[in-house]
């Protein structure tokens, strides 16, 4: 089980360090600073680290290193999956996760860590039973605290802990009845440079906020639930109503949670809604070239595509761009190379597009690498998979709540590959 | 106002102070003291001194101060056992607090407090949370025991903490279940040997149960028990999996993967002509694509199993090629094993495909992942054939990049296809001698060395592009050494006009200036073969080389097996099983996938033992040569009749003991690996300047001295009997692959028409080719021995199985063994000799004119004295007399009489030996309840050791 946990920072000190069984010397982590040490970057850390004695466990969050150390075969996915717990819970409690944060209410983050494991064997990780247990420190509640001598310890036994719905604390009262479900997809996409698609596949969630009183039972229904390919649920979902109906039937937990995950792969794919056209020449005689990229719309059912930004990492031979923009702002970083263009909304009469000329280091052929271009962007009010909900409903309560579903569509990696960017005229 | 103050406090000092501190008489400021004490702690501060003052503050209402406190003496206990003594009766008291949160605080606090001196009081509490009435209570309790355990676990045992864990199990809560399997679980593995978690179908059933209920933590500890446990037939491996699916859909990806481990698992009991086999099939494949959509740390444990599961059963992927390809943002470990898994799953179908993204790879900026890319498509070439003419000029464009690092792997690549496919790419070879300069890295350099040397009789300058690398020879590494020496050795045969001094120079520089044995050796045993015999030399260098198939990088099908069955586990992370690795490993049971019970025991089924039958069943292999097998090492293991010769001779020859010695090693290390493999030696074996060892004549022991008991009963009878054949066994594995380098044997023994035959399924699980299969028994009991040589007719390629049915006759040397019934095999193939020995059904050995006379057996039954006579029990047979009796017929065992005493049925038999042996038995059979009855054996034979075995025979065919 687990064994202990340090907190690494991105300088590489130990902030913090929890041990749920015998104390282990913080010395364990010097093998993590060497793996560290060899990894160009901080997100390249090996997940899995053995040393003599131990095995470390890390992941890396928030530009903090959350290493696990174990001592025997534990399922390592375990380990990682409760070190995100960890992370969830921290910014679930301080809304931020950072060194700082930590630090400035290190007693409630041990607390915390106390209630999560006992003895390597996780105890209470939802969020809902933690925050009852220990509450979430406020401005009012620190004053009231210091005034009053009370405490943010619980004294209760949890009552969502024992229940058949460990997830729902029991007597919850709202004078607003609100049920929110946000349907959220992110496109991953890799396309060619001829335009056609290698991959794409789309990842969605579908992130609630119910705010409801009492023990209310909720049945969600699509109008095409096929679409789904795979999905996950939270605990709350019955799974034998989905097997057999295709219903999402549930009792909610209290709050924002996340109902269920999806994965729309392929097969049943969908257009990009957004294309890029370039168009790069470069003349062997001068160490000038041109350089073009235009950006837009491709079925978006008349939808605004918004927050659009392009980045592209350019061969290291690129000594400087001279671009300006139809709309947006760019950068270009002439160390790293990379070029960044925050173009905002596109306006399908009037296309968005970056013109301009590349200077090469003098001297220099056509440069070995192939860039990319990724590009994100948002879309409100679509489901790129075209999944649509058809209806909620509630029993178990008497009022009538208030529904709202939201969706959005976000490019999560879109990538376009362009071979034949960098060719000379002859 | 924020807790960082806590850590502002760095003055000389300081600890006097907060000693002040913690004395006050405010609440208020008391809260505070130990806060900062907490936050010293954190951060690594020795606070230890304030252990006094801390305990002190324990007795308080105020919940979080408690807490406090129980952090703290968590953290130092230790280092103050005797003023940890003063917490315990707080301890005890807040056991038994009315707010249940409280009483787990205290006994869970108690249990983390590792000091003897307490742990003595914490019994008792400990025995009390366990049967309270709050669940939360149990569960804390249960985890608990495992704490107290792992600081002393014979007190754990003399209190019965273990089997009030084991109640647990039942517990009517689900958490309180999912804790005490966590918690067994945990003491179990430092305690392989004890059957702490004996699961029959009653617990899984409860486990099931649980798992639906209980949190996402218990889900996974629930699920990696059920894992270990052992169906009893196909269809409860089936109601398993049946329930376990639907953990696919959780949203924790630990969840997902231990479910999907318990499938994989049970998956090899079902029959792959259910219909359910295939559902199961292509539900497992949307939870693992999932996976990779999580976050990088979980994606790579997710493809470190997803490239076990890949090998094991590729049809689950196999059409999810694309969500392999790698993303821009992944970090460099997942694409590294991303990687892997597209040439796993790469085949003519997708191979376009996967093409362009490689060479989409070979041009980013990682140089590790480059490499591994280059690597990537060179494997390719070699998995895919029609794939192999696009690998080869991608290469070439790639080398055309001019790119150091690029040229260099393409080239070690490229080499490896020229090995798979001789004689087909040879026109790029102008192309790579362009680039020789650029090549800084040894692997590379040994490349290209190779590939000049090979192809040397194409290149017009090769002798001067070698002398060019013989210039530096001393400051090369050996294995450049090593190829160059090799390379100018085949030049010098291709061309032996203009290389002779090339040739000398670099003999005298191998043997003469160098320090490196291996270098020498190969040198020496090379000048001897060309001074002594060019045209043998020119045989052996010049040989043609085995082809090497993709095949090299995959994990060998014994040990696949058995990580498969660590799926989610460290060991699956790291592809070891945890006995090469988890530290102080005391005694990991080796696991292994269960045999297939279905209908048809396919040659493709692997046979792994299931590991938890009792021993007895079990065949041992015999690990070493020991005393007792000093015969059956002597018996000659000559050569099957009409095999081919064997190629390599286990009696060293006098005259070629340098060279065979010499070659050997040769071979040994130069046929480890796909890269390595490049020398000509690998022909020598065929080279047929070793002749086998001279075949003798097959081993036959008629006439031996009998030197046991049961020698005077010697009968050579095999007897005519009915046709029907007598009760055969299920073939269970014999030798396991583990134990005997990838050959696996599995068999039984039958009896038909008067003969007896042992059949064997002889498995290949290695990665080489087997052959020149033989067999020998040591002298045993009955003097079974083998009838004719054992026939295997082509060479088993890996994978591979074949079935035999080798006749034996009972004519052997006969020792009397114990048990009696014991046999003694080896095995010899070309690979090496192994033991093994397994134990055979007696009824095999009951020949077909044992039927006795009436009055004879009368007169013999009241003959032998009644201390021979012994009595066994047979419980819950569900037949009747006559079906007894015509059951028992088929295997030779012939009812004489038939009598009804009061109520009961008597049956009369006899049965005799293949030595002769006369075995009389009366057999009364009761009914127990309406559809089972019980039987009673009274056995009398002449030679009283037999009548256990003969007891087990009847058991086993009226059983089946």
């Amino acid at each position: 089980m687990i064994h202990s946990l340090f907190l690494i920072n991105a300088a590489g000190d130990i902030f913090l360090e929890k041990h749920w069984k015998s104390v282990v010397s913080r010395s364990v982590c010097d093998y993590f600073f060497e793996a560290q040490e060899r990894a160009s970057e901080a997100e390249n850390v090996p997940p899995v680290i053995p040393t003599p004695h131990h095995y470390l466990l890390s992941v890396y969050r928030h530009k903090i290193f959350f290493v696990a150390v174990i001592q025997s075969e534990v399922p390592p996915l375990f380990v990682i999956e409760f070190l995100h717990r960890v992370v969830d819970t921290f910014q679930d409690y301080f809304g931020v996760c950072s060194e700082v944060i930590i630090k400035d209410n290190v007693v409630v983050v041990y607390e915390v860590l106390e209630e999560m494991l006992d003895n390597g064997f996780p105890l209470a990780t939802e969020s809902n039973i933690l925050k009852e247990l220990i509450k979430p420190p406020t401005i009012l509640r620190t004053v009231v605290n210091t005034i009053t001598g009370s405490t943010n310890v619980g004294d209760q036994l949890p009552t969502g802990q024992l229940s058949v719905v460990p997830w729902r604390r029991t007597g919850v009262k709202y004078t607003n009845n609100e049920a929110y479900f946000d349907v959220i997809e992110e496109i991953d996409a890799i396309i060619d440079k001829s335009g056609s698609t290698i991959t794409a596949e789309i990842q969605g969630v579908i992130d609630a906020c119910v705010k409801l009183t009492g023990m209310p039972d909720l049945t969600l229904s699509f109008m095409n639930p096929r679409l789904l390919d795979d999905v996950s649920f939270h605990p709350c979902v019955r799974f034998k109503r989905w097997e057999s109906e295709r219903i999402l039937s549930f009792i909610p937990p209290d709050g924002n949670f996340r109902l269920l995950s999806y994965h729309v792969s392929a097969q049943n794919l969908v257009a990009i809604p957004v294309y890029v056209k370039h168009n790069i020449s470069f003349r062997d005689s001068s160490s000038l070239g041109r350089f073009e990229i235009t950006v837009g719309p491709k079925q978006t059912m008349g939808k605004t595509i918004e927050g659009v930004m392009v980045t592209s990492q350019m061969p290291k031979s690129v000594l400087n761009m001279t671009l300006t923009p139809s709309q947006g702002t760019h950068v270009f970083d002439p160390v790293t190379k990379l070029l960044s263009w925050d173009v905002g909304k596109i306006n399908p009469q009037k296309l968005p597009s970056l013109k301009g000329s590349v200077s090469l280091q003098a001297g220099t052929s056509k440069p070995d690498e192939n860039p990319t271009i990724n590009l994100q962007f948002k879309i409100q009010q679509l489901a790129i998979s075209g999944l649509k909900v058809n209806r909620l409903d509630m029993y178990g309560e008497k009022y009538k709540p208030f529904k709202g579903i939201k969706y959005m569509t976000k490019a999560g990696a879109l990538k376009r590959q362009i071979e034949e960017l960098w060719w000379r005229q002859h | 106002m924020t807790d960082s103050k806590y850590f502002t406090t760095t003055k000389k000092g300081e600890i006097f102070e907060l000693k002040a501190e913690l004395n006050s008489d405010k609440k208020e400021k008391k809260k505070e003291a130990v806060k900062k004490v907490i936050a010293s702690m954190t951060v690594g501060k020795d606070v230890s001194a304030l252990f006094p003052d801390v305990v002190n503050c324990m007795q308080t209402d105020n919940l979080e101060l408690k807490k406090l406190v129980y952090l703290y003496l968590m953290n130092y206990a230790k280092s103050q056992p005797d003023m940890a003594i003063m917490a315990v009766n707080t301890f005890v008291k807040d056991c038994e607090d009315p707010n249940p949160l409280i009483r787990a605080l205290a006994v869970r606090t108690m249990g983390c407090i590792r000091v003897d001196k307490i742990t003595e009081y914490l019994c008792e509490p400990l025995r009390k949370c366990l049967k309270d009435e709050d669940p939360y209570v149990r569960k804390t309790a249960a985890v608990c025991v495992a704490k107290l355990h792992d600081i002393n676990a014979q007190l754990v045992e003399d209190q019965g903490f273990l089997d009030t864990l084991k109640d647990l199990i039942s517990d009517s809560n689900p958490m309180v279940v999912a804790n005490a399997v966590a918690a067994l679980s945990e003491i179990a593995e430092s305690h392989p040997s004890s059957n702490l978690l004996d699961l029959n179908p009653q617990s899984i059933n409860k486990l099931l149960t649980a798992l639906n209920e209980c949190t996402e933590w218990g889900q996974i500890f629930i699920l990696d028990c059920l894992a270990n446990y052992m169906p009893k037939d196909d269809r409860e491996a089936q109601s398993i999996c049946e329930r376990v699916t639907p953990r696919l859909s959780h949203a924790n990806s630990a969840v997902v993967l231990s479910a999907v481990k318990v499938l994989m698992k049970f998956m090899e009991m079902l029959s792959k002509d259910l219909d359910y086999y295939g559902t199961l099939l292509k539900k497992l494949a949307p939870p693992l694509v999932t996976l990779l959509s999580a976050e990088p740390e979980l994606q790579y444990v997710a493809l470190r199993n997803i490239n076990l599961i890949v090998q094991k059963r590729p049809e689950i992927l196999k059409h999810e090629m694309k969500v392999f390809f790698v993303k821009y943002n992944d970090p460099i470990y997942v694409k590294l094993e991303k990687l892997d898994i597209m040439i796993r799953l790469a085949s003519q179908a997708n191979i376009a495909q996967v093409l362009a993204e490689l060479k989409e790879y070979a041009t980013e900026v990682d140089v590790d992942f480059v490499r591994k890319a280059v690597r990537a498509i060179g494997r390719c070439a070699i998995k895919v054939e029609q794939s192999a003419e696009r690998c080869v000029s991608t290469l070439l464009d790639l080398i055309q990049t001019k790119v150091n690092y690029v040229v260099q792997e393409a080239i070690v690549v490229i080499k490896d296809i020229f090995r798979k496919y001789p004689n087909k790419y040879e026109s790029v070879i102008a192309t790579l001698c362009e680039n020789l300069d650029s090549l800084d890295e040894p692997e590379a350099r040994a490349a290209m060395i190779w590939i000049v040397g090979e192809y040397a009789e194409r290149i017009d300058n090769a002798d001067e592009l070698l002398e060019s690398f013989l210039e530096g020879f001393h400051d090369e590494s050996t294995q450049v050494q090593l190829q160059l020496l090799t390379a100018i050795v085949k030049l010098f045969l291709k061309k032996p006009t203009e290389t002779q001094e090339l040739v000398q120079q670099v003999l005298s520089l191998a043997t003469q200036d160098s320090d490196n044995p291996d270098l020498r050796d190969r040198g020496y045993i090379y000048w001897r073969l060309l001074s002594t015999d060019p045209v043998a030399a020119k045989e052996v260098v010049l040989a043609e080389k085995p082809l090497i198939s993709e095949e090299t990088d995959l994990i060998e099908p014994t040990l696949l097996d058995e990580l498969i069955c660590y799926i989610g586990t460290l060991a699956s992370v790291y592809h070891k099983p945890p006995s090469a690795f988890v530290e102080g490993s005391r005694g990991v049971l080796h696991k292994g996938l269960p045999p297939r019970t279905g209908s048809i025991e396919g040659p493709e089924s692997p046979d792994t033992a299931p590991s938890g039958e009792p021993a007895a069943d079990q065949p041992s292999v015999i690990p070493t040569q020991g005393d007792l097998l000093g015969d059956l090492l002597n018996l000659d293991l000559g050569p099957p009749v009409t095999g081919p010769p064997m190629a390599t001779s286990t009696v060293p020859m006098g005259a070629v003991d340098l060279l065979g010695g010499g070659l050997d090693s040769l071979m040994g290390d130069e046929s480890e690996g796909l890269r390595s493999d490049v020398g000509g030696s690998p022909a020598i074996g065929g080279s047929g300047s070793f002749t086998a060892a001279p075949s003798s004549t097959a081993p036959t022991n008629v006439g031996a001295p009998l030197g046991s008991g049961l020698g005077d009963l010697f009968d050579l009878t095999a007897g005519v009997g009915t046709l029907s054949g007598s009760y055969v066994a299920p073939k269970t594995v014999w030798l396991p692959a583990m134990k005997a380098k990838g050959l696996e044997i599995s068999g039984t023994f039958s009896r038909q028409v008067g003969s007896i035959s042992m059949d064997l399924v002889l498995t290949n699980k290695a990665l080489q080719v087997m052959s020149d299969f033989a067999i020998q028994f040591n002298r045993n009991s009955f003097g079974l021995a083998p009838a004719a040589p054992l026939q295997v007719h082509a060479p088993l390629a890996p994978n591979q199985s074949v079935e035999i049915s080798l006749p034996l006759n009972t004519v052997g040397s006969v020792m009397k063994m114990d048990p009696l019934n014991n046999l003694q095999v080896a095995v010899k193939n070309n690979i090496d000799v192994f033991y093994f020995s397994t134990l055979y059904p007696l009824h095999i050995l009951f020949v077909e004119d044992g039927k006795m006379e009436r009055q004879m057996f009368l007169a013999t039954w009241k003959d032998i004295p009644n201390e021979n006579e012994t009595q066994f029990q047979i419980k819950d047979c569900s037949l009747n007399a006559d079906a007894v009796s015509s059951k028992l017929q088929g295997s030779n065992i012939f009812t004489i009489a038939k009598r009804n005493v009061e109520g009961q049925d008597m049956l009369y038999q006899s049965l005799k030996l293949t030595n002769g042996i006369w075995v009389l038995a009366e057999l009364r059979i009761q009914p127990s309840n309406p559809s089972f009855m019980d039987l009673e054996l009274s056995l009398k034979c002449r030679a009283p050791e037999v009548s256990q075995y003969i007891y087990q025979a009847y058991e086993t065919i009226l059983k089946n």
